[in-house]
């Protein structure tokens, strides 16, 4: 049982406060969707738990499973459970995702980089991507959907004890939208995985089905209920949270990453 | 030993290259062309020539790694000091009329470039045995031949002098490489390649020199009509070590491709100049030259893409990308376009900058370890160029030298 525990947490990018203080607990087994509308703090998140370079921690603190996660590297959080899938997945040319794999089980504790292919493997099996994809450099002239999927299987290869999803759907068809789901439910029914899915829109949630909803707006988790809150949301908007009228989460068959208006407020 | 003023030279081409030499002025950062350059360091007395005598010294660990890794090849000169060592070419190709070997200098078969350099020039006047290969028209040379130069001894210049004659639609491969011990010593090489039409020839050159060692290379080549010409070099050693390089695509329809992966540590410098000349109609140049420094290193790269009158539907690319791995290091890139014609597709495009944050940050989120995912990202980086090198058996052996560069290039504690 694992448990990454969120308290008051604040963070600011140069000149722009962001986080004003998140409570949030997500243990192992369960799916936490976060929502809020544009500019409510969600990819800030994402990357304050992961440690990314531009962003600073003004006050509160995170841990898992009693570990501090605000003092260690990125790559120690990893090692310590937690995994982040990028809503932008980075272009790293000249590295494979076997390299970088097998290079993070190098580098655990009890698990070897001899895993990493048969893993890899069975994976891209289980989530249909394609073999000519794993040589690639990682996300090098893999379209968003791909990306995703990519994302997805690098989740399911590390075995994290707690998966952060940035907007994993976007850039996804219904279909590739279902496959990761269901991939991320087994997961949790599996392996114990706890899930924080943040997302702007309620689509991701029909398929990756939410035990505890929660409502992000102006760096505050301001509501907090089950999965009946996202179908509140569905219908009402995000404008009683402080969105604007129009933010209206939406189910939409094409987010292009082009057309998404969510960007990390640092890209 | 000797020194340059009181050889005594053998023949009348030599003797007038060398009273060239003592007339012109050694040149200085001034000039455009050594601009960035170390040149005004440069005290040619320190050095003198090496005894005629051969020491037969045995290879470096270094090149006798590169043989290993080679395997079999088609064709071998060991030189030592420039002086031949060693000397053989495969049976069936010396049937067929591959020549292979040293010439007398001021051989017409050696004449030095057509370039005005006085080190060139130098390298004429002292070179103690110039190399020709020659490969007949028709001629596929399947296996690389390899020209191997050792640098032993305090105190001594030494003047490679490699010349490739490819006959038309001929192929041949060719792979050198410098080594010395840890001595004080200049090598001038000259390489000239002239490639025939519809020939194809590959060059791979790695410069694995001691760390105080100069280098003052120039390298130059010619493309006849349809041929084909792809020249890399991996630039590991030396103190300060030039490379110039002159490719001329001069029959139509012609292609040169240059490549470079330099790796500069400590207080190394390495220097690259470079020139893609189009004169002939529907030529192709392609250049990417890959750095990286740490530590104090610099590195300095200057390319000029010059389209002649007359070279329409030239297509010349022209990419220089430089990692920055330390605060004290330092890389220069000036890429330049001087076109004359109007019919041409031409791109300059050059980046200085440490290993990019996100892709470290990406690579870490995955849990690999900081000093891993540098690492990765820095062979990554090299990667791309050390894939396509004209002896891929050599990649796995330059991609650990890579490697070795960068622990040292970046301090860890």
């Amino acid at each position: 049982m694992s448990t990454l525990a969120i308290h008051d947490l604040q963070a600011r990018v140069p000149g722009r406060d962001i986080l004003r203080g998140i409570d949030l607990t997500v243990s192992s087994g369960e799916v936490h969707a976060v929502m809020g509308p544009n500019g409510s703090g969600k990819s800030t998140l994402s990357h304050v738990l992961m440690g990314r370079p531009g962003y600073e921690v003004t006050g509160g603190s995170v841990t898992l499973d009693g570990q501090d996660l605000l003092a260690l590297p990125t790559w120690e959080r990893a090692q310590a459970g937690l995994f982040l899938s990028m809503q932008y997945p980075i272009e790293v040319p000249g590295v494979s995702l076997l390299d970088a794999l097998e290079a993070a089980f190098a580098a655990s504790e009890g698990r070897a980089a001899s895993e990493v292919r048969e893993l890899i493997s069975v994976e891209a099996g289980r989530l249909g991507v394609e073999p000519r994809f794993l040589s690639r450099p990682l996300n090098v002239d893999l379209s968003g959907g791909e990306r995703k999927r990519n994302e997805t299987l690098q989740l399911a290869v590390v075995r994290p004890r707690i998966a952060v999803l940035d907007e994993i759907d976007s850039g996804l068809d219904v279909d590739a939208l279902r496959t990761i789901s269901r991939r991320i439910e087994a997961a949790t029914a599996e392996d114990n995985l706890g899930v924080l899915a943040i997302t702007h829109y309620s689509r991701l949630l029909h398929e990756l089905r939410p035990d505890v909803v929660h409502v992000l707006s102006g760096g505050r988790i301001v509501a907090t209920g089950g999965p009946e809150l996202a179908a509140e949301l569905e219908v009402t908007g995000y404008a009683l949270y402080g969105g604007a009228a129009d933010d209206t989460p939406t189910v939409i068959d094409s987010g292009g990453e082009a057309a998404d208006p969510f960007a990390d407020p640092l890209a | 030993m000797p020194t340059l003023a009181n050889f005594p030279l053998d023949n009348a081409a030599r003797r007038s290259d060398a009273e060239r030499f003592a007339a012109s002025e050694l040149p200085t950062s001034a000039l455009e062309v050594w601009r960035y350059s170390r040149i005004d360091e440069l005290d040619l007395t320190r050095y003198a020539l090496p005894s005629d005598g051969v020491v037969s010294q045995p290879l470096t660990a270094a090149a006798e790694a590169v043989l290993a890794a080679a395997g079999d090849l088609a064709g071998l000169v060991v030189t030592e000091n420039g002086r031949v060592v060693r000397c053989e070419v495969d049976d069936a190709l010396a049937a067929k009329g591959v020549t292979l070997g040293p010439v007398e200098p001021g051989d017409t078969a050696a004449a030095p470039p057509a370039v005005d350099d006085p080190f060139v020039t130098l390298n004429a006047a002292f070179g103690a045995q110039p190399l020709v290969l020659t490969v007949p028209d028709g001629v596929v040379v399947e296996r690389p031949i390899a020209v191997v130069h050792v640098v032993a001894g305090d105190g001594v210049v030494v003047f490679p002098h490699l010349v490739v004659v490819a006959g038309e639609q001929s192929q041949v491969t060719v792979m050198e490489h410098l080594s010395s011990a840890d001595v004080d010593a200049l090598v001038i090489p000259v390489t000239d390649f002239r490639v025939g039409p519809a020939a194809n020839v590959r060059h791979l050159v790695v410069q694995d020199l001691g760390r105080r060692v100069w280098q003052l290379g120039y390298a130059t080549s010619d493309v006849g009509r349809d041929g084909f010409l792809e020249s890399a070099a991996v630039a590991l050693g030396g103190d300060y070590a030039r490379l110039r390089t002159d490719a001329r695509v001069s029959g139509q329809g012609a292609s040169s491709n240059l490549m470079a992966v330099y790796f500069g540590e400590g207080e190394q410098m390495h220097d690259f100049r470079t020139l893609q000349d189009h004169s002939a109609p529907r030529t192709t140049s392609d250049l990417l030259f890959k750095g990286a420094v740490g530590g104090e290193a610099t590195s300095v790269y200057t390319g000029l893409i010059r389209v002649r009158p007359g070279a329409s539907g030239t297509n010349a690319f022209q990419t220089n990308r430089n990692l920055v791995l330390t605060e004290g290091a330092h890389a220069e890139s000036v890429p330049n376009l001087e076109i004359e014609e109007n019919d041409v597709r031409c791109s300059h495009a050059s980046a200085i900058g440490p290993v990019d944050e996100d892709q470290l940050y990406y690579l870490e989120s995955r849990g690999v370890p900081t000093t891993v995912a540098e690492r990765l990202i820095v062979l990554g980086f090299f990667d791309e160029i050390l894939d396509r090198i004209a002896v891929p058996s050599l990649r796995a052996l330059l991609r650990a030298a890579v490697g070795t560069k960068l622990e040292h290039a970046v301090p860890r504690d």
